[in-house]
């Protein structure tokens, strides 16, 4: 079969590989019908990600129809429609009943759990195309897929509803709903979202329908704030504004009440702490760049809530830990638990209540993948996402 | 064993100063000295842009700084240890420092407790089946039962050895505890316990398996195995994983039966 690999810093390519096949009696083998590029899959693009070996398979948002299914998966059947969760559960162990699922046991292979298991203390649930660190699953970038502990985690979708409104359930839509829900919004709320991502976006979605009186949205690319604008949120571009300032006027003063990090580790800009990590990550004295978490924390009122979406994955900085304990804020983080949402989300797209498309940018044949890692990465005004199809001869979209 | 080791790190510390009075008293490097303070940066730069010194002068300066770092360190270290009598103490063995209790440890002592969301009775029968132990951890290559309490175990080394060694059941106490110990003449003489307890809040059941081995090669040899991940710490470890994974999802977790370029 064809597949998206990693071959290094900026250097994806697609090669032909050998097909899945079932190995576990829970696995389930799907045909990708359609496959998006994420955010974080361009800190792989970028290098920055450890773990990651050259031939590596990509993706980690993907949904297709099932064509295998183990003996011991009775949930799945040939045919289903499904969307699959970034996120492999077991959906047995202690974290999962409690529906952490992001924080499963069990999904990280014994070999590969000592490499979390030394970086954050605790083994971290296996991911899909997500470096050996996250037990080195292959991706969905791809024309078919192996998904383990399949009985847990895809969800059958209904038919008639299109690829385009449930794709973004596998990540980006719950991930921007869990970071609206850790903001634990309030009537007469603001809530201030840095980064106008596809997760950012979605983010300002949930938290208005949520009940937020207002959502501030941060970035600098107009195409972007343009989108977060036309969702019902306000725009500042940081390139014209500054962004503290801003906030403290657009609040009366009180600061908004929780504010959401979807940007993470490779903070844009030229702010001066910026620079000063760039400086030190170049030197790798540093592994993130963590500008947007010191401005989020800054910026939140006392008492407020820090949702932190975007991903990190090292050692950080001059975290104003100062602003963070005088101001008693509460920072609530971590991979989505994208099982505990999918019931809920399927239902409010089939209501129209949240509308996804909006998004996509881009529709792409598989092959064409090194050209949407390229446009997603350095023409970000108007790759806002690119959803590539394996199925596709050449680009009708 | 400690005093040889001081013996060594003096020796090290010695060298270290000859090495270092040697260099600082060059006339070669006074002159190079001098050289670097008078050549413009930009000039200096194309210089070496020319002329290829190679890595060795900045490679044996890295190594001799750290090794100097390290020897600063043990002896802060060395003078900072309490002197006086260790307070009680909860943690298990396998948690202690190295050198907690003023001496060196004579054998390695590792071990891991897990979590397994299943009833104590259910994990002890399936743990108790030893010959049952190669279907699902890496490491164990053959475990043949011989009576009621004796079995003969074959498990994987490093760099593909095997060790091979009889054991015997020292106690058995059913749900609770399994103990045994290996013969004198063992490839590898080690000693151990299964403890089973009810985890707080119907958690399910933690198993916390406690290993003492003699390594072969000793500390060094440890260090060896380790870095072949063949050390009885690491396999315990991710066996316990493999044992903990077939217990609650029936299956043991892997990403091998997928796509490889590189087959």
């Amino acid at each position: 079969m064809r597949a998206l690999t990693w071959h290094g810093k900026k250097d994806v390519r697609v090669d032909t590989v050998e097909d899945p096949e079932i190995v576990n009696p829970r696995d389930a083998i799907i045909k990708v019908t359609s496959t998006a590029i994420c955010g974080s899959d361009l800190h792989l693009y970028d290098g920055v990600i450890p773990g990651m070996r050259p031939g590596d398979i990509l993706g980690h948002e993907f949904m297709g129809e099932v064509v295998d299914v183990g003996k011991g998966n009775t949930k799945l059947k040939k045919g289903d429609r499904v969307v699959v969760p970034f996120v492999i559960a077991c959906g047995k162990c202690f974290f999962c009943e409690k529906q952490q699922y992001s924080a499963c046991d069990n999904s990280n292979p014994a070999n590969k759990a000592d490499i979390s298991e030394l970086a954050y203390g605790y083994r971290m649930a296996g991911l899909f195309g997500y470096s050996h660190m996250t037990g080195g699953y292959v991706g969905g970038q791809a024309e078919y897929v192996r998904v383990p502990f399949a009985d847990v985690g895809p969800i059958v979708i209904p038919d008639g509803m299109d690829d385009d409104e449930v794709l973004f359930l596998s990540d980006i839509l719950p991930t921007g709903w869990m970071a609206a829900e850790n903001c634990e919004i309030q009537e007469g709320d603001t809530v201030a979202v840095w980064g106008c991502g596809p997760v950012g976006l979605f983010a300002i979605q949930s938290a208005l329908i949520m009940g937020a009186a207002q959502v501030i949205a941060i970035d600098h690319y107009p195409h972007r704030l343009e989108l977060a604008r036309k969702l019902g949120a306000k725009v500042v571009n940081y390139k014209n504004t500054h962004v503290y300032q801003a906030l403290l006027e657009m609040t009366g003063g009180i600061g908004p009440d929780a504010v959401i990090d979807a940007v993470g580790m490779e903070s844009h800009g030229f702010a001066l702490d910026n620079v000063y990590d760039y400086a030190k990550q170049m030197v790798m004295l540093e592994s993130d760049r963590p500008h947007v978490l010191r401005e989020a924390v800054y910026a939140c009122r006392k008492g407020g809530r820090v949702s932190v979406p975007g991903v990190y994955g090292g050692f950080v900085d001059k975290f104003p830990v100062g602003a963070f304990m005088q101001k008693g804020l509460t920072l609530r983080t971590g991979q989505t638990h994208v099982q505990k949402y999918l019931p809920m989300l399927l239902e409010m797209i089939r209501e129209k209540k949240i509308d996804t498309t909006f998004l996509i940018s881009h529709r792409l044949p598989l092959e064409e993948g090194p050209e949407g890692y390229r446009k997603f990465a350095f023409e970000q005004n108007e790759t806002t996402k690119v959803v590539l199809k394996p199925g596709w001869e050449k680009s009708n979209g | 064993m400690f005093r040889r080791i001081l013996l060594l790190r003096g020796a090290a510390h010695r060298a270290f100063l000859v090495r270092w009075q040697v260099s600082w008293n060059n006339p070669e490097r006074a002159r190079f000295g001098a050289h670097v303070a008078r050549t413009p940066i930009r000039e200096r730069f194309m210089h070496h842009r020319y002329h290829d010194h190679g890595n060795g002068r900045a490679l044996a300066a890295g190594v001799l700084g750290i090794a100097a770092g390290a020897v600063f360190l043990m002896a802060a270290r060395t003078m900072m240890r309490d002197k006086h009598i260790i307070p009680p103490e909860d943690a298990p063995r396998q948690a202690w420092r190295r050198r907690a209790g003023g001496r060196w440890r004579e054998d390695a002592v590792v071990g891991r407790t897990i979590t397994v969301n299943a009833p104590r009775e259910e994990v002890y029968a399936r743990w108790r089946d030893f010959s049952t132990f190669p279907n699902f951890m890496e490491n164990v290559v053959s475990v043949t039962p011989l009576d009621q309490t004796r079995s003969r175990w074959v498990v994987e080394g490093p760099a593909g050895t095997t060790v091979e060694f009889e054991t015997r059941i020292t106690e058995d106490r059913p749900n609770e505890l399994i103990a045994w110990e290996s013969d004198e003449d063992s490839d590898v003489r080690n000693s151990g316990r299964v403890t089973f307890r009810d985890a707080p809040g119907g958690r399910g059941t933690q198993i916390e398996a406690v290993i003492a081995y003699d390594p072969p090669g000793g500390g060094v040899g440890r260090m060896a195995a380790k870095l072949f991940q063949k050390e009885p710490g690491v396999q315990v470890r991710r066996e316990l994983r493999r044992f903990k994974q077939l217990m609650e999802t029936g299956e043991i977790a892997t990403a091998a039966g997928s796509a490889w370029p590189r087959a």
